[in-house]
């Protein structure tokens, strides 16, 4: 199996995550990651939804989903052709001993603290799955109380947009 | 596939146009004049507090023929029948929470079968919902997994639209169910009455016209072929694509199949075609598919009971798989030549690919031809007499479509009378046979035959349902005595849950676990169906002997001032033959009991 980063171009109506997730459940697909938001566009939102299965599989689903009402374009994105960001929150044990270190393992990853206490920081990164793992790796040792993370974002290199091709036809 | 849009030739008188404006009405006035201007003439449901404000102008209605059902399961198969039996889309009405429910099974079936509901359904006052209010359910949540879509509507002004766009949904592309779910504020509310609204489905494009390069392709395969099947299942019906199929057909010269959901699509009485493939296929349907070396596979989805062990079906063959739904092609079975398309569209344009192709030269395929009328002869349908000296069912079955023709509509429970039916009855035309093939719903036929009946006021249409059956839906006789719509009802009884019997009996070393049900020979007749059809104002029949089956059947078609049910009394030991075993290839389909054909194969 190996790892495929779907984008999806929805409307913005009710439901539409359970319609989604639904069809995932139903099917017997497993949804690695799935972030939402809003699009540039009024009424439209982007899901980008990472999925680990082979090729066929992967074509059924891509069909499936397509098949939703609500669901106006699917695209899928390559690692090569595309920027994908994780975004993680870290809360990490620190004392006085450590908490040099830690900051200096923050500044190495281009991370940033965002809350400090004194037994406690709350570290912000942003990064590809790589840098984000790698972080959390030299993180782990002082002591990782709590993680909150973003499904994976992605978005196509260069000009195009998935929106504006829908919108030429 | 059927392509009924909105018929926008009778748009025109809804608005009034005299004063420019709008007229102001209430949403529940908007779904009956919705439904009347999209070209609904018959609604079937039961009214329920969330849905009340609906009622008081459908009683107005000119147009539309409300049919009160007892049952809203029966409402949603009566829709199915309506709409299977005619090819327009069926409606069906349903209040809240149970009312709205009850509808589940329907449409779930008509999800499987891919057939064009419009199901209708009543929700509490909106500030209510999400309270656990009185009679509430998440209808529209419910059927997310089996519908094509489901809308709610909140707003009196969105009715119009939603109900459109539902009903647009429901009957192009791939046809299915659509539900719209309607607050009971939204039907209480006032807003103005545009017509025609304005759909708004950006994500809803379904492909019609096929792809060139695919034509061509899938006819340089078909000339090569030695040993092509056509496998058609019941897009090409949904499609209306029958006169298509047979000229491509006769061009091509090979044979046919016609799954379960297909049975009429293609005339059971052409040469070319085999009979029905699958579990209970004919021998000759089913090894075809299993020798071909090109399957023509037509609005078929490669269901397990037509495949058996999917990775062992027609090991051999190269695919061409056309549909309507591009989720259904590679789904179970990798194909050559993919073609997404309407088959009414697309079957002309193969055969104009293959004509050209083929310059006047038939298709080599004598030798395939000779095999299979081998088999055919070895192996044709036929059943033994019971050998407790009590009725054949495959028997009364076939009387019953040998009297009634086929020009009559046959609407059939599930079970072993379903597969009878599917085996016994000749089929000439598409939207005779009506079944629950997918789902597998008891209870179908009754309410599916009342809507056919509906739908085809001027043809005979049998409701042939089993004993266990008929006990889940026969509450709409009522709705038949009633309302004039006189089905025929022929129960085939044999005292049981016939074919799980039939498995207790093959593969459970014949204990039947919980699969008698005391209503026929020598029981206690609990209940006595004859006695039921009197108590629904029904004429009902008792039928024992041989000798009186052809004049009851008879006596069926020619009684038309109410339904009729006849009780026929039949072996509980009769078996559907030929028989795949679950899980195996296909190849070791068995004709009877113990008696498998000799066939090569290289497995």
């Amino acid at each position: 199996m190996s790892t495929h980063v779907l984008s999806l171009l929805v409307e913005d109506k009710p439901g539409l995550l359970t319609r989604v997730a639904g069809l995932f459940a139903r099917r017997g697909f497993n949804i690695e990651s799935l972030a939402v938001g809003h699009s540039e566009i009024d009424g439209l939102s982007r899901i980008t939804i990472v999925v680990d299965v082979d090729i066929l599989p992967l074509e059924q689903i891509t069909k499936q989903l397509n098949k939703l009402i609500n669901v106006i374009k699917i695209v899928e994105l390559d690692q090569t052709q595309s920027v994908q960001r994780e975004h993680l929150l870290i809360k990490v044990r620190v004392d006085n001993a450590s908490r040099s270190q830690v900051l200096e393992a923050v500044t190495l990853f281009r991370a940033r603290v965002v809350d400090v206490a004194t037994d406690a920081v709350v570290i912000e990164v942003t990064g590809d799955s790589g840098k984000v793992n790698a972080l959390l790796r030299v993180l782990e040792p002082y002591g990782i109380k709590e993680i909150a993370q973003s499904g994976l974002l992605a978005i196509g290199r260069g000009s195009k947009s998935i929106t504006e091709r829908v919108f030429k036809n | 596939m059927a392509s009924e849009s909105v018929p926008t030739s009778t748009l025109a008188s809804a608005t009034h146009a005299d004063s420019g404006a709008p007229e102001v009405i209430s949403g529940a006035a908007a779904v009956v004049r919705t439904l009347e201007l999209l070209g609904v003439t018959d609604v079937f449901g039961l009214p329920g507090g969330a849905i009340l404000p609906v009622y008081d102008p459908l009683m107005d209605s000119k147009k539309l023929r409300h049919i009160l059902v007892r049952h809203e399961q029966g409402a949603g198969h009566a829709a199915e029948g309506y709409a299977s039996a005619s090819g327009r889309v069926g409606v069906c009405i349903a209040t809240s929470g149970p009312g709205a429910t009850n509808l589940v099974t329907a449409i779930a079936d008509a999800y499987m079968d891919s057939v064009p509901i419009l199901a209708i359904t009543g929700q509490v006052f909106s500030h209510l919902m999400g309270t656990d209010a009185f009679q509430e359910a998440d209808i529209v949540g419910i059927t997310m997994p089996i519908t094509k879509h489901s809308f709610l509507v909140t707003k009196a002004e969105d009715i119009p639209a939603t109900i459109a766009a539902a009903y647009h949904v429901c009957s192009t592309g791939r046809p299915g169910p659509v539900l719209v779910d309607i607050t009971k504020d939204a039907q209480q509310a006032m807003a103005p009455f545009i017509w025609p609204p304005v759909m708004d489905l950006p994500g809803y494009r379904p492909v019609t016209k096929a792809h060139g390069k695919q034509i061509q392709a899938a006819a340089e395969l078909i000339i090569e072929a030695k040993q092509p099947v056509f496998y058609v299942g019941g897009g090409i019906v949904r499609a209306g694509a029958s006169a298509e199929l047979l000229a491509l057909a006769e061009a091509i010269g090979a044979p046919v199949v016609t799954t379960l959901m297909a049975r009429g699509a293609f005339p059971d009485s052409h040469i070319q075609n085999l009979g029905m493939p699958g579990m209970h296929g004919t021998v000759p349907a089913v090894l075809a598919l299993q020798d071909a070396d090109l399957l023509i596979t037509l609005g078929a989805r490669f269901d397990d009971r037509v495949t058996g062990k999917a990775e062992l079906f027609a090991p051999n063959a190269k695919v061409i798989h056309v549909d309507i739904d591009p989720a259904e092609i590679g789904k179970i079975r990798q194909v050559e030549v993919p073609i997404v398309g309407d088959a009414k569209d697309v079957l002309p344009d193969l055969l104009a690919a293959y004509a050209e192709l083929a310059n006047g030269k038939k298709l080599e395929i004598s030798e395939w031809w000779a095999t299979l009328n081998g088999l055919r002869e070895e192996y044709p349908l036929g059943y033994t007499e019971p050998a407790d000296g009590l009725l054949s069912p495959q028997y009364v079955i076939s009387r019953i479509g040998e009297i009634s023709g086929p020009e009559a509509v046959y609407a059939s429970g599930v079970g072993q009378h379903q597969m009878w039916s599917a085996q016994f009855i000749k089929y000439e035309r598409p939207n005779a046979w009506l079944n629950s093939g997918g789902a597998g719903t008891m209870g179908y036929s009754v309410p599916a035959a009342m809507g056919a009946k509906v739908s085809q006021p001027d043809r005979t249409v049998w409701a042939i349902d089993g004993d266990g059956c008929f006990q889940m839906t026969n509450q709409e006789l009522a709705t038949c005595t009633l309302n004039n719509i006189p089905i025929k009802v022929a129960i085939i009884n044999n005292s049981s849950l016939g074919m799980v019997r039939q498995w207790q009996t093959l593969f459970y070393d014949g204990r039947h676990s919980n699969t008698d049900l005391n209503t026929g020979h020598d029981t206690v007749r609990v209940p006595d169906f004859v006695k039921l059809a009197d108590a629904y104002g029904a004429l009902g029949i008792r039928v024992t002997k041989k000798s009186e089956v052809d004049a009851a059947i008879k006596l069926a078609i020619e009684t038309n001032d109410r339904p009729v049910v006849i009780d026929f009394v039949v072996s509980a030991d009769a078996m559907v033959w030929p028989m795949v075993p679950q899980g195996v290839s296909n190849s070791y389909v068995q004709y009877a009991k113990d008696h498998a054909p000799t066939w090569d194969t290289d497995e």
